[in-house]
C-alpha cells in the first residue's frame, strides 16, 4: 500500500465516475490502455466484419453487393428477407429448428439435472464405475459415431422425422453439464433436504421443489449450451433428413439451397442473417452463461 | 474452483443408516431413487454415446450399403482396401496437417489475447472479449456458406479489398485453388473457434493471484518477465488440457469444410470427416457404411493414440520438473 499509484485495484473504481478513474491511473497504465485499444479496435472490426458484411448484404440488391464495399446499403431491400423466408423456405426450416432445439433442451435439462443431483449428493454402489465411464466419453468426436447413430435412429423407426432429429440432438452423455450440476448440488448445505425430509417430503419432491429451483445458474447454462448445440447442429440433421427436405433445419436448408440459389447473394445473405440472429442475440444478452458453461469444461 | 470434483456426501438415500453392516442388496435398495434418477441420462448416453462407439467397431468389419438385409461380414477386407486407398491416406494426412498448423496458431494467439484482456485495469477488456468470442456461438455450416461469398473471386469483399489496395492484380480464388483451399478453411476455423481457446486461457489465468504480480512489479520486473516467470509456469498445467481440447476440435471440421469446399477442388481439402461422409452418405455411387466405418475407426484409434502419447509425455515432463525442484 506504500505505492497506491502502482497497486491501483479495480475495487476503488466507482461505476459512472469514469473521469476520476481515468485520472487515478498512472501515466504508464493510461498509455498502455490507449495503445492496446488502438491495436485491438481495427482487429476487432476485422473480426466481426464477416457478420457486418452478411447483414449489410442481406439489405442490398445483388447488384449493389457486387458494386461496392460500403456496409451501408444505398437502397435498403427488406424484401430480400421475405423472399428468403418464403421462396427459399427459410420460414419452414426456422420452425423445424425451433422445434428440434426446444425439444432437445427440455430432454437434456431434465435428464442431466437428475443425473447431476444424484452424483453430487449421494453415495451408492456403482458410482465410481459410472464416473469412469463418463470420463472416457469426453474425447469422442461426433463424426466417428454418425453412422451408428444414423442406423440406430433408423431402427427405432424415427428416420426422417423431427422426433428422430430431436432425440439424436438430445442424446449423449453430456458429461460437462452433468458435472456442472453435480458440483453445484454438492456444495449446497445438507440441512436443506434434512429439514424437508422431516417435513415428510419424498426424494422426488426434495429434488423438484427444493434443489432444482436453487440450481438456476446451472439450469441457465445448460439451456444455453444445448441451445447452441442444437441450433448450430449440421452433420446429424443433414444425415437424418437426407430424404425429407421439408424437415431440414436452418443450417441444412441453407446448405442445400447454396447450390440452387448461388447467384442470389442478397437472398442467401438474408437467409444466413435470419439463421444466425437468434443465437447471436441470445449470446449478447446472456453471455455470462455462455462463458461460464464453456469455461466449466476446462475447470473440470 | 474445481466445479468438476464430486464431493462425497454423507447423505444417504433414505435413512442415515451407517454403511457398515448392510448387505449389498440393502444398499442397492436404499439407493433405488438414485438409480431411477440416473436412468434417463444413462439411457441417452447408452443410445447415443456407448452404443455408437461399440457398433462402429462392428460395422468396420461389414460390407454394408445401409439396408439392414444386405450386411455381410468381410473380416479385415475393409482395412486391407483402406491401406491401398490413395484418397484415404490423402485425407488422413490432410487432417493431421490441418491439426498441426491450426492448433498451435490458435492456442498461442489466444494466450496472447487472453493475457492482454486479463488485465483488470483495462476497462475495454470485456468488450473485446465479447467480439472475439462472437464467432464461437454461430453455426459452422452457415459461417461456411457466408465465407464462400466473403472469399469469392467474383466480387467477394476480400478480393475487392485486395484489388483496391493493389495487393493483388487479379482476384485470388481462395477456395477454388487446390493450393489455398484447405488453408483458407483452416484460417476460418481458427477465427471461428479462437474465442473458445481464449476463454479457456482466461479461466486458467484466474488461478494466478494478482498480488504475485504486485510483488514482482515492486521488485521492478517488466511485463514480459512477469508473464515469463509467473504467469506461464502457473498456467502450464492447463496448457495440456487446452491443447487436447483444441486438437479434438480440429478434427471436428465437417460443417466448415463441407459448406466451404465440399472437400474440393479435386479433393484438395478433403479431410477425414468429409471422406467418411462421402463414402457413407455421399451422392456418388452406392453408400458404403462398412468401409466408411473402418476409415473412421482407423482414424479414431490414431487420434486416441496421439492423446495418450501426449498425456504420457506431459506426465514425464511434469515428473522431470518436480525432480529438478527437489534436487
Amino acid at each position: 500500500m506504500a505505492f497506491p499509484s502502482i497497486s491501483q485495484s479495480p475495487t476503488s473504481y466507482h461505476p459512472g465516475d469514469t473521469k476520476r478513474w481515468w485520472q487515478s491511473l498512472t501515466r504508464g497504465t493510461r498509455l498502455r490502455a490507449i495503445i492496446t485499444t488502438a491495436i485491438l479496435l481495427p482487429i476487432g472490426f476485422g473480426w466481426i466484419y464477416p457478420f457486418l458484411w452478411m447483414v449489410s448484404a442481406g439489405f442490398k440488391s445483388t447488384d449493389e453487393i457486387f458494386r461496392g464495399l460500403s456496409l451501408i446499403p444505398a437502397d435498403p431491400q427488406p424484401q430480400n428477407f421475405s423472399r428468403a423466408w418464403t421462396d427459399a423456405r427459410i420460414g419452414e426450416y426456422f420452425l423445424n429448428t425451433v422445434i428440434v432445439t426446444l425439444g432437445s433442451i427440455l430432454i437434456v435439462l431434465v435428464t442431466v439435472s437428475m443425473m447431476g443431483y444424484v452424483l453430487g449428493r449421494y453415495q451408492f454402489p456403482g458410482k465410481k464405475l459410472i464416473i469412469v465411464l463418463f470420463a472416457v466419453t469426453v474425447f469422442l468426436p461426433e463424426g466417428y459415431t454418425i453412422i451408428p447413430v444414423f442406423e440406430l435412429v433408423n431402427r427405432l423407426g424415427l428416420a426422417n422425422s423431427l422426433a428422430g432429429v430431436t432425440l439424436a440432438q438430445a442424446g449423449g452423455a453430456h458429461v460437462v453439464m452433468v458435472l456442472l450440476f453435480a458440483g453445484y448440488f454438492a456444495q449446497l448445505p445438507k440441512e436443506l433436504e434434512e429439514a424437508a425430509v422431516v417435513d415428510g417430503a419424498g426424494f422426488l419432491r426434495v429434488f423438484w421443489e427444493i434443489m432444482l429451483p436453487l440450481a438456476k445458474p446451472i439450469v441457465a447454462t445448460t439451456i444455453i449450451l444445448q441451445f447452441m448445440h442444437s441450433w448450430n447442429a449440421f452433420l446429424q440433421p443433414l444425415v437424418l433428413t437426407l430424404s425429407r427436405p421439408d424437415l431440414r433445419t436452418l443450417a441444412v436448408g441453407i446448405y442445400a439451397f447454396q447450390g440452387e440459389f448461388f447467384t442470389d447473394w442478397s437472398g442467401m445473405a438474408a437467409a444466413a442473417t435470419i439463421s444466425l440472429a437468434p443465437i447471436v442475440i441470445v449470446f449478447l444478452f446472456l453471455q455470462r452463461y455462455f462463458v461460464e458453461g464453456i469455461a466449466g469444461a476446462v475447470k473440470s | 474452483m474445481s466445479i468438476g470434483t464430486i464431493q462425497p456426501t454423507t447423505v444417504l438415500a433414505g435413512k442415515g443408516q451407517p454403511e457398515r453392516g448392510r448387505t449389498l442388496r440393502q444398499r442397492l435398495w436404499a439407493a433405488r431413487w438414485c438409480y431411477l434418477f440416473m436412468l434417463p441420462n444413462l439411457v441417452l448416453a447408452a443410445m447415443f454415446t456407448f452404443y455408437p462407439t461399440v457398433m462402429s467397431w462392428y460395422f468396420a468389419f461389414l460390407d454394408w450399403s445401409g439396408f439392414t438385409s444386405d450386411r455381410e461380414w468381410v473380416g479385415l477386407e475393409n482395412f486391407r482396401e483402406l491401406l491401398s486407398d490413395r484418397f484415404f491416406w490423402d485425407a488422413y494426412q490432410r487432417s493431421f496437417m490441418f491439426m498441426l498448423i491450426a492448433v498451435p496458431i490458435q492456442v498461442v494467439l489466444a494466450l496472447v489475447v487472453a493475457l492482454i484482456l486479463n488485465d483488470s485495469s483495462y476497462k475495454l477488456g470485456p468488450f473485446f472479449r465479447t467480439i472475439f468470442f462472437l464467432p464461437v456461438v454461430t453455426s459452422a455450416a452457415i459461417i461456411g456458406i457466408v465465407m464462400t461469398f466473403v472469399f469469392s473471386p467474383f466480387n467477394g469483399p476480400v478480393n475487392k479489398m485486395l484489388l483496391n489496395t493493389d495487393m493483388v492484380d487479379r482476384p485470388v480464388d481462395f477456395l477454388g485453388d487446390p493450393d489455398t483451399a484447405l488453408w483458407t478453411v483452416a484460417g476460418v476455423w481458427i477465427w471461428k473457434w479462437f474465442g473458445i481457446s481464449m476463454i479457456y486461457w482466461l479461466a486458467a489465468l484466474q488461478v494466478v493471484p494478482q498480488d504475485l504480480y504486485e510483488a514482482a512489479r515492486l521488485d521492478g520486473a517488466n511485463r514480459w518477465s512477469l508473464h515469463k516467470d509467473i504467469t506461464l509456469p502457473m498456467v502450464y498445467p492447463f496448457a495440456a488440457v487446452i491443447v487436447l481440447i483444441t486438437i479434438v476440435g480440429s478434427l471436428n471440421v465437417f460443417g466448415l469444410v463441407q459448406t466451404m469446399t465440399g472437400g474440393g477442388p479435386f479433393f484438395a481439402s478433403e479431410v477425414m470427416e468429409v471422406y467418411i461422409y462421402r463414402n457413407a452418405f455421399g451422392d456418388s455411387g452406392i453408400p458404403r457404411l462398412g468401409y466408411a466405418s473402418a476409415a473412421a475407426l482407423f482414424f479414431g484409434i490414431t487420434v486416441l493414440g496421439i492423446s495418450l502419447l501426449q498425456g504420457w509425455g506431459l506426465k514425464k515432463a511434469n515428473d522431470a520438473r518436480t525432480q529438478m525442484k527437489q534436487t
